[in-house]
């Protein structure tokens, strides 16, 4: 597993330092020491596309959050045929990307497409859905394909609640909110977080929606970093870049995930504090 | 929102979750409609659900293995049927070469106690955060460089022997070039997964079967492996998953013959004129797959899924 892993990731490490070229292997490439990595620093178009992966993924994120929690917290019932909508709500994750990015395109074409011809229907202007508003347009369709996600981890953490600790909110009187806000959210908290965490990952790692949909256009407004890596490395054949911007994408998701995981250790180290007082009370 | 009235469900209740459904399938059964329709109905179509449906795109997308000729075509541009069997190949062979190496490493690593479990937990977690974008580079260039005929890496050679690759090519442009990067990118969720599967199958019952003179390698394949099915289930549709719909690293490694059909999808759809029926068949074929595993095994998906995050 470190072969796997570490091999490829220590070969990109060095390729990155390197003027690469795709038809040499990379002993026969010069090396140009940190000239890739400056060359990045600098390009406006790489701001450009670190400032919309990061746009999209903490958009993505919030709203999927939000919409995923509430609906597992209005759903949380007992209900017959909840397996049949559950299994109903996790198709979208399980069919390809790249279908995605198809279905989608698809539905915000501009003459052919479901939203145009309802807008049209009810009598408004047509919206230049890929044209002026791709970014919101990738990012709903992104919503669409993992809010499921979030909603069935969610719903999986609020069903395993105690029951106790409900009844007795119940029983103090507390009211629906009451409940939600002061009980089960805190107690979700943990899961969550995780939830969270996986997400935004997974949020760095779209691609072929994306590619499909737009490919990164008009002009830079979709092109997320994975996105610029790939075009990078296939059609403009600087391997070396591409490894630079590959670690620069990597680096910045070890920030945030130490970020997160530093954050969860704190919460919990505080948490404990206060129970240990609590006590000693 | 009434959470605390169990009992009686208020109407706008069912009128929300009745959108959600609609929200959530939607757009498949519009795909799944249009890969019915006609091009010229596509365009014109005022009216959704009036046509008539032909299965002209499907014929169209598999025209090279059909075992017919067909009327409306005069050549056979697509090749989805190559592709459509590639990625079968591919994905299947790589889910079951996982799912071996797999379970037997997450039975070693749990009942030898060889390494933490939260070893497997954190490389799952690593692995998870390298996008499949930044594997691309050293991918692309270790397969096509490095794992070649040449025996300068002892990788290479020990490669081309066990798997059997054309002689005089590198790992890129092979089956089991891809099949290999998936393998590798799978392994740590598979073992994660399965580990907690193992952990709780009771000790006693594999000491009982040693009692009765079974050896470790009966013990595993007659005892663990039965108990631990709904977990390989599990490994085995999310591998599946991910190798079958994988774009990227298959578009970067594959050549003319070995192409995947989300590369051939991709293909198409860059091209100025979309031809919406044929391209919306191919999407359904390729989303057919997933479709069957999620009808039919959600709950296993479930628990793959949740025990990703909760235990995490």
């Amino acid at each position: 597993m470190v072969l796997a892993l570490l091999y490829p990731l220590g070969y990109m490490v060095y390729g990155s330092f390197r003027d690469w070229d795709p038809s040499q292997s990379l002993s026969e490439s010069t090396f140009v020491g940190l000239k890739n990595y400056i060359t990045l620093w600098n390009d406006p178009n790489f701001h450009e596309s670190t400032l919309v992966t990061l746009k999209f993924a903490l958009s993505v994120v919030t709203v999927e959050m939000l919409i995923g929690v509430g609906l597992a917290l209005l759903l949380d019932r007992k209900l017959r045929g909840m397996s049949v909508l559950r299994t109903l709500f996790i198709l979208p994750m399980m069919i390809a990307p790249v279908v995605v990015g198809l279905i989608w395109r698809y539905m915000y074409h501009p003459t052919l497409g479901v939203f145009n011809r309802g807008i049209k229907g009810v009598g408004l202007e047509p919206v230049d859905w890929l044209g002026q508003h791709a970014l919101l347009s990738v990012i709903i369709a992104d919503i669409w394909q993992w809010t499921p996600f979030i909603f069935i981890l969610s719903l999986a953490a609020l069903q395993s609640l105690p029951r106790s600790a409900l009844e007795a909110a119940r029983i103090d009187g507390a009211t629906g909110w009451q409940q939600i806000i002061h009980i089960k959210l805190p107690l979700m908290m943990p899961v969550l977080i995780v939830t969270c965490l996986l997400r935004l990952i997974d949020a760095f790692k779209v691609l072929e929606v994306i590619l499909v949909m737009t490919e990164g256009g008009p002009g830079l407004s979709t092109e997320i970093m994975a996105l610029r890596i790939s075009r990078t490395a296939t059609e403009f054949r600087e391997l070396g870049v591409a490894a630079a911007m590959s670690n620069y994408l990597l680096i910045m998701l070890l920030i945030l995930t130490v970020l997160m995981l530093v954050y969860n250790r704190y919460m919990e180290y505080r948490a404990s504090r206060a129970m240990r007082v609590a006590q000693e009370n | 929102m009434a959470t605390d009235t169990q009992q009686s469900q208020h109407p706008g209740f069912y009128a929300i979750v009745v959108m959600l459904i609609i929200m959530a399938i939607g757009p498949i059964a519009i795909m799944l409609i249009n890969s019915f329709k006609l091009d010229v109905d596509i365009i014109s179509g005022t009216s959704g659900l009036l046509f008539m449906p032909t299965i002209q795109n499907y014929e169209t997308a598999l025209c090279d293995i059909l075992p017919y000729e067909l009327d409306h075509l005069d050549f056979c541009a697509l090749k989805f049927g190559g592709a459509f069997i590639n990625s079968l190949i591919i994905a299947l062979v790589s889910t079951v070469l996982t799912l071996i190496i797999g379970c037997m490493a997450a039975y070693a690593l749990v009942r030898f106690r060889f390494m933490g479990r939260d070893t497997a937990s954190a490389t799952t977690l690593m692995v998870r955060m390298v996008p499949p974008a930044v594997l691309l580079v050293p991918v692309f260039g270790l397969w096509n460089n490095e794992f070649c005929i040449d025996k300068a890496s002892w990788l290479g050679s020990w490669i081309r022997d066990s798997f059997g690759g054309r002689g005089d090519v590198c790992l890129a442009g092979t089956h089991s070039g891809i099949i290999l990067i998936y393998i590798a990118m799978n392994l740590p969720f598979v073992i994660w997964i399965l580990q907690s599967f193992i952990v709780q199958v009771p000790r006693q019952l594999e000491e009982a079967a040693r009692m009765d003179g079974a050896g470790p390698f009966q013990i595993f394949f007659k005892v663990v492996l039965p108990l631990i099915k709904p977990g390989l289930a599990a490994a085995a549709i999310f591998t599946f998953r991910i190798a079958w719909n994988e774009y990227l690293l298959a578009s970067a490694l594959s050549d003319r013959d070995t192409k995947t059909v989300p590369i051939l999808i991709v293909n198409n759809m860059s091209e100025f004129n979309v031809e919406w029926g044929v391209i919306m068949a191919t999407g359904m074929l390729l989303a057919i797959p997933p479709i069957i595993f999620t009808l039919f095994a959600s709950r296993q998906i479930i628990t793959g899924m949740t025990a990703g995050a909760v235990k995490g």
